[in-house]
């Protein structure tokens, strides 16, 4: 299967772990990976506080630059990024007067869009089963964090799971043979891109994710989120430092670990980009 | 809040209100305030005014002070209220459209932070058609004057090879530029 694949700014630079485990456990699922042509940034949360039209034509470029690569399916692994193209492509091909707009703007005709946009879950949800384990992940005692945009808010995206209880990534962890356990903050939000502007708020919502990570009884976080795993893990040192706390809880990508009971290598799943090193837990577990 | 005239201040701001459901395709009239976005709401601590306050005031047409609002602004666009509104309002997608409403009019309120961050952010794209996160922190820390903001994760994100120090031009800048001379031409 061809999937067009968009990185977006945090999967070349900031998250760039998603990115590297992401096309590691592409090939062998089965996944042909092809980056958009001249992709550019979807405008973030920063463009839909600012412009409706830039909101829209920003992430429209790359959906029109993806179609050119014939896949019939797209993903943006940022789950923002994810959003804003999935609203882009469905303007696109439902709002006429967005449309003429951009062909306006471009001075050129454009065509309406039927590749299939995917989220980074529904990427791989189907793909992960247990024919796929090779090292199974016993004893990793993990709670998933699926964050906010994944899931909320309901009936807007094509991607069905539980806004308030979703349940996708739980069934991979429990495929990749982790022990998953259950626990409320699933879908709290981290504050994302408010790490930038209201940097206390951010602080206090992420420690208490992390606090209830702790509470639950869980040695690492499951992230499926760029803005909650950064949140969560590069600045746990800010949030230690600030609440007197002594967190030490690895937020990994969940590719990663899919990548890690397949049997790949743990240098080519990006670990050591990690802030908070997974690896002492892992090997304590004999899973590197 | 002092004195005020309800059925003045409802005439007045009868025409924005009208742009408001037309532009976000949500009525606030709608809300019967039983507080459920208040209560699931992850940010309502650092809210000026709770979420369903918010809605209660653009039904009494109180704009100026949503518009200068900091929960406007704060709100981390999680749509947790969106989720859980019997009503059914997209109440996240109402503080996007008074977002974009405030920018364009120039309202920074208590939002100075973001207003620095989306100006800075939005340039950065238009100029390079990618982020440039390098540029990002410098104009956000000089811009809000919190000049050692995260600057204890510029080492350890450059030896992860995550920062990048000049940025990234995209082939494609022109049709950018295009697309932010139209935005503005149209003013959206």
């Amino acid at each position: 299967m061809k999937l067009a694949y968009y990185p977006g700014c945090g999967l070349n630079g900031s998250s760039k772990e998603l990115d590297i485990s992401f096309r590691a456990i592409s090939g062998p699922l089965g996944i042909d990976v092809v980056e958009i042509p001249d992709w550019n940034c979807c405008g973030g949360s920063s463009a839909h506080s600012t412009s409706h039209f830039l909101s829209f034509a920003l992430p429209a470029r790359n959906v029109i630059n993806a179609e050119t690569t014939g896949c019939e399916e797209f993903t943006a692994p940022c789950p923002a990024c994810y959003v804003r193209h999935f609203l882009a492509q469905r303007d696109l091909n439902e709002n006429p007067e967005m449309k003429q707009h951009l062909e306006n703007a471009l001075g050129r005709k454009v065509d309406k869009s039927d590749m299939k946009i995917k989220n980074v879950i529904e990427v791989f949800m189907d793909k992960v089963d247990s024919s796929i384990v090779k090292k199974p992940l016993k004893g990793l005692k993990v709670v998933n964090y699926y964050g906010c945009a994944l899931v909320k808010p309901p009936k807007t995206f094509g991607f069905f799971d539980d806004p308030e209880n979703p349940q996708s990534l739980d069934k991979i962890m429990r495929t990749l043979g982790a022990e998953v356990i259950d626990w409320p903050y699933k879908t709290e939000c981290c504050g994302a891109s408010l790490c930038f502007t209201n940097q206390d708020a951010t602080w206090k919502a992420s420690r208490d994710i992390l606090q209830m990570a702790k509470d639950a009884g869980a040695q690492a976080v499951v992230a499926a989120c760029t803005m909650c795993q950064m949140n969560l893990d590069m600045r746990q040192s800010q949030i230690n430092k600030k609440y007197k706390t002594n967190f030490n809880i690895p937020a990994i990508f969940f590719t990663q670990l899919i990548g890690l009971a397949m049997g790949i290598s743990a240098d080519k799943l990006g670990l050591d980009k990690l802030y908070v090193d997974p690896k002492p837990l892992l090997r304590s577990l004999n899973l590197l | 809040m002092s004195k005020m005239n309800v059925t003045e201040i409802m005439d007045r701001n009868k025409e924005f209100l009208r742009e408001l459901r037309e532009e976000s395709g949500q009525d606030p009239g709608q809300c019967f305030q039983c507080m459920k976005c208040t209560g699931g709401c992850p940010f309502q601590f650092t809210m000026d005014y709770p979420p369903s306050q918010i809605m209660r005031m653009l039904q009494d047409g109180l704009v100026d002070e949503v518009l200068k609002s900091f929960t406007v602004q704060t709100c981390a666009t999680c749509a947790t209220c969106t989720t859980r509104c019997p009503r059914n309002i997209d109440i996240a997608k109402l503080m996007d459209t008074l977002r974009v409403i405030a920018y364009h009019r120039g309202i920074v309120g208590k939002g100075k932070n973001m207003h620095v961050f989306h100006t800075t952010f939005m340039n950065s794209v238009k100029n390079h058609g990618r982020l440039y996160e390098v540029g990002l922190a410098l104009g956000l820390n000089l811009g809000t004057g919190n000049l050692l903001q995260d600057t204890d994760l510029g080492l350890p994100m450059f030896l992860r090879g995550k920062l990048s120090i000049l940025p990234h031009n995209i082939k494609g800048r022109d049709e950018i530029k295009k697309l932010y001379d139209y935005a503005k031409k149209i003013g959206e």
